[in-house]
């Protein structure tokens, strides 16, 4: 079995299956998990719990004006290499071709040359996003192999798949297997580390928001 | 030079000429024409042609015998001549002829399933190449098994480069071959003396260096993000690229995209449809068929979809209830002890 065969079938498929177990244990585990009872009554004026939930998810995705000068540089890094990653999963060619396998249709794909500016933005601001980590003696304190092996995870299928559409030193083969070996990496990490806040931000978002809303605070 | 054949079938023979033999003459002459000119090599493959004993006496006597030696189609003895003439071949220049093999050889039950003039073709080769100077594996089939080897493989079909294991190995994958790649090795041979630079799977580098992708005049397309949906969709009647619909040219090493076939009038892209990777091993067998675009995976099947979720479910359960008896177990621990109650003023004594 070729290697391109190999993480094209058994590694995918094993992937996704430790990818969809863990999805469901991580959520089903949070899910059912015992409330703490809240006796309090909410405080005079306290806006309904889905507007709380709503502003908070909404007011929280940019830095709020008194942490704006620390915080707009990493925000922005933040979003560079979140909407990267995204443009990159929906809008690449062979990607849209691997989910319209399961999902019947395709849309159009963007130009390579989109493909590449975006890559290398995305790239370009993971490495900084590391390098922050890395230089602040606190952030590196705070951080462990979670934080480390999610990053690896996230850039590697950005690294492999500029590599394959550019070319240079292996085979094309090579670097698509080399490619979707890297998306099934990250598909197994997915549940069990930091990159699980892709599933858990909105509904963390806006419990703390209803909580915090409750007392009349906002967040 | 000797050739063996092996899977080939020989066409029906017709009594009468088929008319055949004006244009095949009017071919070779060009090609000789080219070949004084400029060098330009060119192969003329018979075998596909429905040339009858007739046309083939008619070419003998126009065209003389040649340096085709052995040929199971081709040379005009058949039978028990036919052998002592390969015999002779391998005993007249032991060390210095090339044998040319073409198709898979079975190799289960020893070789039973495919017999030439009552030896198994696993005799004749390792017969024929033993004094061989090299080996050139013409066709898929011959580099790397092809449809014979395909799953379930019947008769247990095997690449040459699996039996002959001491002499150099050239293997001129494609199905077919492209002609002018057999006679660009062949004129390498001859001309030099020894083997071209191989690639890993023993393939001229010259001609299997690139990918089809990478010589693909349709690769603009590719990089615009234009491609064809479906085969008669207006991205196909535009020519885009046929990615999509299962070209798999990006992993595939061949000069189809240079060389082309007819004399460089076409190949199969520019015909209209995608690669299908016949020059690389096994690819009747390849993952999701012919059509499946490369980026396509395999997906787990239901059943292991199902119980992956069920797993998860099972065990997120598991946690929940796991949590929610330590969280109880720690709530009773917090709550004070229950103390007798304290007499009130003016109770008796006990």
């Amino acid at each position: 079995m070729s290697l391109l065969a190999f993480a094209r079938g058994p590694a995918l498929s094993a992937a996704l299956i430790v990818f969809l177990a863990g999805l469901c244990w991580r959520a089903l585990a949070l899910l059912l998990e015992r409330r703490l009872p809240d006796p309090a009554p909410p405080r005079p004026g306290a806006p309904p719990s889905w507007v709380s939930a709503l502003s908070t998810t909404i007011r929280r995705s940019w830095p709020a004006p008194a942490f704006r000068a620390q915080a707009m540089v990493p925000t922005l890094i933040a979003y560079a290499f979140h909407l990267g990653w995204l443009i990159l999963l929906l809008g690449g060619t062979p990607h849209i071709l691997f989910f319209a396998q399961f999902l019947g249709g395709a849309w159009p794909g963007l130009p390579k040359g989109v493909i590449d500016v975006v890559g290398a933005v995305t790239l370009a601001a993971l490495l900084f996003a590391l390098w922050r980590r890395v230089s602040h003696p606190v952030r590196a304190l705070l951080s462990g192999l979670d934080d480390y092996l999610t990053w690896l995870v996230t850039a590697l299928p950005v690294i492999t798949g500029l590599w394959a559409t550019s070319g240079g030193w292996l085979r094309y083969e090579t670097l698509l297997a080399l490619h979707i070996l890297s998306v099934a990496l990250f598909l197994g990490w997915f549940p069990f580390g930091k990159l699980m806040h892709a599933v858990l931000w909105l509904p963390s978002r806006a419990a703390t928001g209803i909580r915090y809303g409750k007392r009349g605070a906002r967040t | 030079m000797t050739t063996t054949k092996y899977l080939h079938v020989i066409n029906h023979a017709l009594p009468e000429r088929t008319g055949l033999c004006d244009a095949i003459l009017h071919e070779v002459l060009t090609a000789l024409d080219g070949l004084v000119r400029d060098g330009t090599p060119h192969a003329i493959d018979l075998r596909g042609l429905p040339l009858t004993e007739v046309d083939r006496e008619e070419l003998d006597r126009r065209l003389g015998r040649g340096e085709v030696l052995v040929h199971h189609t081709l040379q005009a003895v058949s039978g028990a001549a036919a052998e002592q003439a390969r015999l002779a071949a391998i005993a007249s220049q032991p060390g210095e002829y090339l044998v040319v093999v073409d198709g898979s050889v079975p190799a289960k039950d020893g070789g039973v399933y495919s017999t030439i003039a009552g030896m198994t073709n696993l005799q004749m080769l390792e017969e024929t190449v033993q004094d061989a100077f090299a080996v050139i594996a013409v066709g898929s089939c011959a580099a790397f098994g092809g449809l014979p080897h395909a799953f379930p493989n019947p008769t247990g079909a095997v690449p040459i480069s699996e039996l002959v294991t001491d002499k150099p190995l050239i293997n001129v994958s494609g199905c077919p071959p492209i002609p002018v790649v057999i006679t660009g090795v062949l004129s390498h041979l001859l001309a030099f003396g020894q083997l071209p630079e191989l690639d890993a799977l023993r393939r001229p580098k010259a001609f299997f260096g690139e990918s089809i992708h990478d010589r693909c005049y349709r690769r603009g397309f590719y990089e615009q993000g234009k491609f064809a949906r479906s085969f008669d969709d207006e991205g196909a009647r535009l020519g885009h690229c046929l990615y999509h619909v299962g070209c798999k040219g990006p992993v595939t090493y061949n000069a189809c995209a240079t060389l082309k076939w007819n004399r460089g009038a076409s190949f199969p892209i520019q015909s209209g449809h995608g690669c299908f990777s016949c020059s690389e091993p096994d690819f009747w067998d390849q993952e999701g068929g012919l059509y499946a675009p490369l980026s396509a995976g395999r997906w787990p099947g239901g059943a292991s979809v199902g119980a992956a979720v069920g797993v998860g479910a099972a065990l997120g359960a598991g946690a929940a209830a796991l949590s929610r008896a330590r969280k109880a177990a720690a709530t009773r621990a917090l709550q004070p002890p229950p103390t007798a109650p304290q007499p009130e003023p003016g109770d008796p004594a006990p």
